[in-house]
């Protein structure tokens, strides 16, 4: 009966020729309202469509590189544990593997849709008039996140399932419960970290009003953190590198502290995260002693021991990612509106 | 009369410098009030405090009833502005534009989408209502504006310098909407403009803004007196500039002198043939005679009012 009446609903709208889908009569929050047209905005954009599609074209080659090395391995190993996990980490060494693409375009993904957020409206002149409407200031920059995120997680949801699909289709097998797990949760972190990229250019996006100052800080920052900070932490920690006679405890903190200046950098967290959920055998992400690992059984672990392992990282990452959003809510909400000035 | 808009002491302060300062003003119900000034002048400033978008550094603004600083959404359900060179979603038509402003109202999409027909029929956009907003010309983005505002059937539209850009024809139809609105339906006016002519021919009162300042409020016919309180007369003698006696300049002097004794006069100037003189009350005759018997050959005496252009020149162009 609710379908019928649906329908009926849909067949005025045509009629009337006003509206084509079902929701017409809905009323929807304007948080909604916002979000949807944000959307909307994403997929009616070339630039989101021409990211979707390098994006799309990288996983269709790393998805090749990673079938043709598996077929391989699948056959002459034997040790067929975890394939699907394998489709998303090996690669026969023409193309990076998907997680490598992931997590070298996440950061490109998350700038080029969050860095004209604000600004552009602003320039637009359409910011004044958004803000003159009986809605709270922070519904505009909470739909435009919440936007960015979904749009982010249908694409990443979609490119893993395809993934799955493919990974089905050669095997001729369905994933183990684990394995489906565990992608999940790994493409619901990829999420989150091109969340953080997102609410770095939504920050710059508040912050300067031209979008190409805004873009470049952006890059600018990845730039850093991918090339130029492990250099100065290498520069830093030559000095102090350890003989090799050095006893072991200081081998030990020399190690630590090398660990431990890397783990501001976003992407190093992600690769953590990354290498703790696809690889199951992964037991540590940081340096180990000796007597740590002595007794343990080589072995798989369980997920929930995986997550256990990257913890302290899955904060890390999440705390940036809140940082990054509350620095933009701070400067947005303490704004004065002027129209385009 | 009732009151829509009360505002007592309002200031609002950047650094040192006051972009209004102790700002008392109150609009009747169903007015069309003009807030005129150049540029610079605050006026904005003021509409940002009324609508909530900025805080005043001290006093009190009270629109509806309601206070935009602590209840800014209220204030936005019954406020419609639309602020200078308002900009829309270029991509978006029109129609679709005005929709989602009405789904930010609470309506559903078909509620939004038939009023939203029903407004680009009144402001004459009917036939554009699927064009691209970027499309739009100047004028056109104008009036959606006007659209725009109304979606929310508002008490007060405050519109900010809302004919700047316009072809002359184009702000006579705009103008006319506007008083429209206000008669027919009731809705409070405010409007910032810099334009002299256009606030006169509209509005009911007109607030005189000048750096952060109320300088005068009132009808245009009212202002002269208050701003020119006593000097509101101008007196402009002109002598034959063909007659160039031996003793002409220390004739003038003693003539300027004379004339500054007649009672009432306030300033008198003399700029090569030509006297100036600004007065509380008409003083012509006395000049006339003052003139003639200081032995200059008078060609023409006129007495003119402050008209607004005199409020212009005088307090604008600084």
């Amino acid at each position: 009966m609710k379908g019928n009446r649906f329908l009926k609903i849909f067949k005025n709208a045509k009629k009337n020729g006003i509206a084509d889908d079902a929701f017409v009569h809905q009323k929807l929050s304007p948080f909604w309202v916002m979000v949807r047209k944000e959307i909307a905005d994403h997929f009616h954009s070339w630039r989101s469509l021409i990211l979707f599609g390098i994006i799309l074209l990288t996983t269709v080659g790393a998805l090749y590189a990673s079938l043709i090395d598996a077929r391989e391995v699948f056959s002459a190993k034997s040790d067929g544990s975890f394939f699907f996990l394998k489709l998303f980490t090996q690669s026969d060494g023409t193309l990076p593997s998907f997680f490598v693409f992931i997590s070298f375009l996440g950061p490109l993904l998350g700038i080029s849709l969050g860095f004209d957020a604000v600004n552009s409206e602003q320039n637009r002149g359409t910011l004044s008039r958004i803000l003159a409407q009986p809605v709270p200031r922070d519904y505009l920059l909470n739909a435009k996140f919440v936007a960015g995120v979904l749009v982010v997680a249908l694409m990443f949801f979609s490119l893993s399932f395809l993934v799955i699909g493919a990974g089905l289709f050669v095997l001729g097998h369905p994933p183990t419960a684990e394995e489906f797990m565990r992608i999940i949760v790994y493409t619901l972190f990829s999420v989150v970290y091109v969340a953080f990229w997102l609410n770095l250019s939504v920050f710059f996006s508040v912050k300067f009003r031209q979008p190409a100052t805004s873009a470049l800080s952006g890059i600018a920052v990845w730039l850093f953190f991918t090339i130029f900070y492990p250099m100065i932490v290498n520069l830093i920690t030559k000095g102090f590198e350890p003989s090799k006679f050095a006893p072991p405890q200081m081998v030990y903190f020399y190690q630590k502290i090398k660990f431990a200046l890397v783990q501001v950098m976003p992407n190093e967290l992600f690769s953590e995260v990354t290498s703790a959920l696809l690889v199951p055998t992964v037991r540590s992400v940081g340096p180990l002693t000796t007597e740590q690992v002595s007794g343990a059984i080589p072995g798989d672990l369980p997920l929930g021991q995986s997550l256990m392992v990257v913890w302290p990282q899955i904060t890390g990452l999440l705390a940036l990612t809140l940082l990054c959003f509350l620095f933009a809510y701070l400067v947005f909400m303490r704004r004065e509106i002027r129209s385009r000035g | 009369m009732e009151h829509i808009i009360e505002i007592e002491g309002l200031t609002r302060k950047y650094d040192d410098f006051f972009a209004v300062d102790h700002l008392d003003l109150k609009i009747g119900k169903g007015e069309v009030f003009g807030l005129l000034g150049p540029n610079g002048a605050g006026k904005s400033t003021t509409i940002l405090m009324m609508l909530g978008l900025t805080e005043p550094t001290s006093g009190n603004v009270r629109v509806c009833g309601l206070d935009p600083v602590h209840q800014p959404i209220e204030v936005k359900r019954k406020v419609g502005y639309l602020p200078e060179d308002v900009g829309f979603y270029d991509d978006l038509s029109g129609l679709e534009n005005l929709t989602y402003t009405g789904q930010l109202n609470g309506l559903s999409r078909m509620e939004a989408e038939e009023k939203a027909l029903g407004l680009l029929a009144r402001v004459g956009l009917k036939e554009e209502k699927d064009k691209k907003a970027g499309k739009y010309s100047r004028g056109m983005r104008q009036r959606l504006g006007v659209a725009d505002v109304l979606m929310k059937n508002p008490e007060v539209i405050i519109l900010d310098e809302p004919t700047l850009g316009i072809d002359p024809t184009g702000v006579k139809a705009f103008l006319q909407l506007i008083t429209d609105l206000s008669r027919k339906e009731g809705i409070t006016v405010l409007f910032s403009s810099h334009h002299l002519y256009q606030v006169q021919q509209v509005c009911d009162r007109v607030g005189i803004f000048v750096s952060g300042r109320l300088l005068a409020c009132g009808g245009i016919d009212s202002l002269s007196e208050q701003l020119f309180a006593d000097e509101s007369f101008m007196i402009e003698g002109v002598l034959d500039a063909g007659v160039r006696t031996s003793s002409l300049k220390e004739d003038l002097k003693k003539t300027k002198r004379q004339l500054q004794d007649i009672p009432g006069v306030a300033e008198v100037r003399i700029e090569e043939h030509r006297f100036m003189i600004s007065s509380s009350k008409n003083v012509a005759p006395e000049v006339a005679a003052i003139i003639v018997g200081g032995g200059l050959h008078l060609n023409s005496l006129s007495n003119r009012e402050y008209g607004l252009d005199e409020i212009y020149t005088r307090y604008f162009q600084e």
